[in-house]
């Protein structure tokens, strides 16, 4: 496998949109071909070497080739959008899009990636160390086609709206995920290893949802079905399974109806949800107000994004009213 | 203004009667004239076809159920956008194309004119924004009647004359073309959560059953001598069996003698035949009527169709039939968007996978282009995808290709999924006609535009006509592979509109001299529709009416064709 390696040499003004960072697009390539390749900031189009040192070169084919990416990408878009083999590999942060519509081979990115990864996700492998924000492997806009198929792998937390319209695949968040899990999801399978907060497969008809944390609260359209010992990490489990989503539409096969599920273990469940508010309640220490008052120096945050901050940066969920004064008491 | 001279093109002309002959075309002025002097622009077309600029008599292209689509349908965009370039602007969407893209797409094929098909009037200004903003081509836009209270209670009346004066002053009001009828009463019914599924079920509350709205409105567009027929779309549409309303509907003009100054003969056009050739009472035993309709067709002189040919894309369905929309997607699970107009109409719109895969989807297929192979009489039949409704008017020139070459359809069957269900269901398999180059230029100009009393304008390369003309890439005598013929109907080599050349080379320069197409019929005072209109307004409409008039500066360049029907 012949590897290229990219490192970022100049952080962008605006945002990079790289979708032809790809093992397909850079197989075949030399070093100064691949330099060659655009990227756009804005409407303006520039060429990779403007913005990245490019070293080695492309293999024969997209399989034959990985690309290891270097050096502050947080203002990368699109590394790996529509790839279909081959590896990438970035060590730092990715902004959105990171392997969107992705069909074949292995991302792997070392930091966080920001909103719409992996979304269309027809197949390979998707790896986040940290932390991914909203529309992880959800639809496009519009589109009624969520992720169809491969594996998205989070170690830290997803944000909202994960999985919207998932058909096929598997999702794996190692930590929590914020509110609208798999909405509309119609096959698939995620598992939260941390906590849910609320309207967890809202509009769901087919698909399998485990929370090995707490659901913060079950919607009121899923039915608990009961307990099942069910096979998770290859070993069984008791997990109370509740139905639904019971304001949808739902198939038949084999005279037996269809629903989205979701498998709580036994003993978590809703009950424990106010252990969830008591331990996400919790104010910020001084030291983590310094550290947020050097964040925002001079700047005009609103409440979102001072709160997503707190959310990301400190793993602490607080209400926006909370955050309102935190912001207010910071001003005086 | 410039001159042109096409030289040595074969030329194919049913006005002129010219069928591939070597002919010299010339352009003086915006028109096609006889000759041309020594200074005229030569354009060479040895070996190429030169024809008329076509004309399309029914598409979903400008309004707000055309701009709904756009805007609840960002994943149509995904992917199709091209940045602003010499002379076009920046333009995309597949199967509801911004307004420039409309325009660019359909000059780029050879069309010229272009027929809106169905304009809500309380929503006219929008359908006239989006004309103006569509670039190149000529268009009207047929206003809806077949679901209006107005008509419903003057029909039930027995009144005529006040069908007649309402017409003409809808007509005028939002500057409109011809009268459309979309589900005559159902999409009314649907206001009530009912629907009319044969020409017999009342309308509730307004007692008057669809047979009687078709009838009406035909006599009174023969009162009227409008350059256009009614042009409807029956009840029924989409469902298994539906034929026999289909011809149901057609009966109600039978014998029926069309009276009016432009040519035109006949006194119904029945549009997207496809969608109402069905047999079968399920989904399970579905199957091809095309050949009894296309029959009926071929029988009855005084009727014209158009296709409504499925293209197997994935595409949006939009339609005036609100009770229809509700129906699809119920069947197909996808994202539904449904208004009703006030005293109107109603609409529907909802995304469409016609995948070859499905049984069904494929043997709609069949029955689009069975319809074109059975009809005898290219004049009176016309090619269209009912766009986008049956797929995006962009697969014309794919659409073409099947018409004219068995082996590109035997190969599709064959392709399928359920090829021998699709195959036993239609009898596509064993029609091998091949429609000539002529007919498919009678099928795509002279055709749609004497059924749009329009045969002296355009659809023709007589002397004084407008010089819209064609110059494709391709030699009927020397077609080795079907494919020639999808890649030479997708862009010409070049295009004139009204004498300007439009497109060169396969790609747009020009964004032309765009009309808007509309029918100002005179009838006398009419006092009686006057006050009803001014009394509908204040009691029962959410807008006064002076915010309801498309007032002249919505259509800054206008084509006005006068009807004197006093
Ligand atoms: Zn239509």
């Amino acid at each position: 496998m012949d590897i290229v390696k990219l490192t970022l040499t100049k952080v962008p003004d605006l945002y990079l949109e790289a979708e032809n960072v790809t093992p397909d697009h850079f197989a075949g390539k030399t070093a100064q071909q691949i330099g060659e390749l655009h990227v756009h900031l804005g409407n303006q189009t520039a060429k990779i070497s403007d913005y990245f040192s490019v070293e080695g070169k492309g293999g024969e084919t997209a399989a034959d080739t990985k690309i290891v990416i270097a050096g502050p990408t947080d203002k990368v878009k699109y590394i790996g959008m529509k790839m279909t083999a081959g590896e990438i590999e970035v060590q730092g942060n990715t902004d959105m899009y990171t392997a969107a519509w992705m069909a074949g081979g292995k991302i792997h990115v070392k930091g966080n990636v920001d909103s719409f990864c992996a979304i269309g996700m027809t197949g390979g492998e998707f790896i986040v160390d940290g932390n991914a924000k909203n529309y992880l492997a959800a639809s496009y806009r519009g589109d009624w086609r969520g992720m169809q198929g491969g594996k998205v792998t989070v170690k830290g937390n997803a944000g909202s709206d994960t999985a919207t319209f998932m058909i096929g695949g598997t999702i794996d968040i190692g930590g929590n995920v914020d509110v609208h899990l798999g909405t509309h999801a119609e096959g698939g399978k995620i598992i939260i290893r941390g906590n849910a907060k609320g309207r967890v497969g809202g509009q769901m008809v087919k698909g399998d949802i485990f929370v090995l944390g707490q659901v913060e609260r079950m919607m009121p359209s899923y039915i608990l079905k009961g307990e099942e010992e069910v096979e998770l990490d290859g070993k069984k489990q008791m997990f109370q399974v509740w139905i639904g989503d019971m304001g949808e539409r739902h198939a038949k096969r084999k005279g037996e109806v269809i629903y989205g599920k979701i498998y709580v273990p036994t003993g978590a469940g809703e009950t424990a949800a106010p252990a969830i508010h008591t331990e996400k309640r919790k104010k910020l220490t001084d030291k983590q107000i310094e550290h947020l008052k050097e964040a925002f120096k001079d700047q005009e945050p609103t409440v979102q994004q001072v709160r997503t901050y707190i959310y990301d940066t400190f793993d602490v969920d607080m209400k926006p009213m909370q955050v309102s004064r935190l912001i207010d008491g910071i001003k005086r | 203004m410039s001159e042109y001279i096409i030289k040595n093109g074969k030329v194919y002309d049913p006005k002129t009667g010219i069928k591939g002959d070597v002919a010299d075309v010339c352009i003086k002025d915006g028109k096609i004239a006889d000759k041309v002097s020594s200074k005229a622009k030569v354009i060479d077309a040895k070996g190429k076809t030169v024809m008329a600029g076509a004309v399309d008599i029914h598409a979903h292209v400008a309004g707000p159920k055309v701009n709904e689509g756009r805007n609840y349908r960002p994943e149509d965009k995904l992917f199709t956008y091209k940045p602003t370039g010499k002379n076009t602007r920046m333009s995309g969407g597949f199967s509801i194309p911004t307004t420039f893209k409309t325009g660019y797409e359909y000059a780029r094929m050879g069309y010229t004119t272009v027929m809106e098909a169905a304009m809500p009037p309380l929503y006219a200004r929008h359908v006239h924004e989006e004309i103006k903003d569509t670039p190149i081509i000529d268009e009207g836009a047929l206003p809806v009647f077949g679901n209006n209270w107005f008509v419903f209670e003057y029909l039930k009346n027995n009144e005529m004359d006040n069908v007649c004066a309402y017409i003409a002053w809808l007509l005028k009001t939002t500057k409109g073309y011809g009268i459309k009828i979309v589900n005559p009463g159902g999409s009314e019914a649907w206001g009530w959560g009912e629907n009319c599924t044969t020409v017999d079920d009342p309308v509730p509350y307004f007692d008057i059953t669809p047979a009687e709205i078709v009838k009406g409105l035909l006599t009174a567009n023969e009162q009227l001598g409008l350059p256009h027929s009614i042009h409807i779309h029956s009840n029924n549409l989409g469902n298994p069996g539906n034929y026999e309303t289909t011809l149901a509907t057609l009966k109600i003009a039978e014998g029926v003698k069309a009276k009016n100054k432009f040519g035109r003969e006949q006194v119904l056009h029945h549009t997207h035949v496809q969608f109402h050739s069905y047999g079968g009472d399920s989904w399970v035993n579905f199957e091809s009527k095309a050949k009894e309709v296309a029959e009926y067709f071929n029988k009855n002189k005084n009727m014209t169709m158009d296709l409504g040919c499925v293209t197997l894309d994935e595409t949006t369905t939009m339609t005036a039939d609100g009770p229809f929309e509700h129906h699809l997607t119920s069947l197909n699970h996808l994202k539904w968007a449904n208004v009703d107009v006030e005293l109107e109409t109603s609409s529907g719109i909802v995304p469409y996978v016609y995948d070859p895969n499905i049984k069904v989807c494929a043997i709609q297929w069949a029955i689009g282009l069975e319809l074109g192979l059975y009809a005898k009489d290219p004049l009176r039949t016309f090619i269209t995808t009912d766009h986008p409704n049956a797929g995006p008017f962009t697969r014309y020139p794919r659409v073409i290709k099947w018409l004219m070459s068995d082996k590109s359809r035997q190969e599709m069957l064959k392709g399928f999924k359920h090829s021998e269900k699709v195959i036993a269901a239609t009898n596509l398999a064993s029609l091998d006609r091949e429609l000539s180059m002529f007919e498919i230029v009678q099928m795509t100009r002279a055709g749609p535009a004497k059924a749009l009393g329009l045969e002296n304008v355009f659809g023709g390369l007589a002397p004084g006509m407008d010089a819209d003309v064609v110059v494709y890439n391709l030699n009927e005598d020397k077609i080795k592979n079907p494919e020639e013929i999808e890649t030479a109907f997708s862009a010409a080599d070049c295009v004139f509109k009204s004498g300007t050349m439009v497109v060169e080379n396969r790609e747009v320069i020009s964004n032309g001299n765009k009309r808007t197409l509309w029918v100002d019929a005179k009838v006398p005072e009419n006092k009686q529709v006057e006050r009803d209109v001014q009394m509908k307004f204040l009691k029962f409409y959410s807008m006064t009416i002076n915010n309801y008039e498309v007032s002249n500066h919505y259509v800054p360049n206008p084509y006005v064709i006068e009807v004197d029907s006093n």
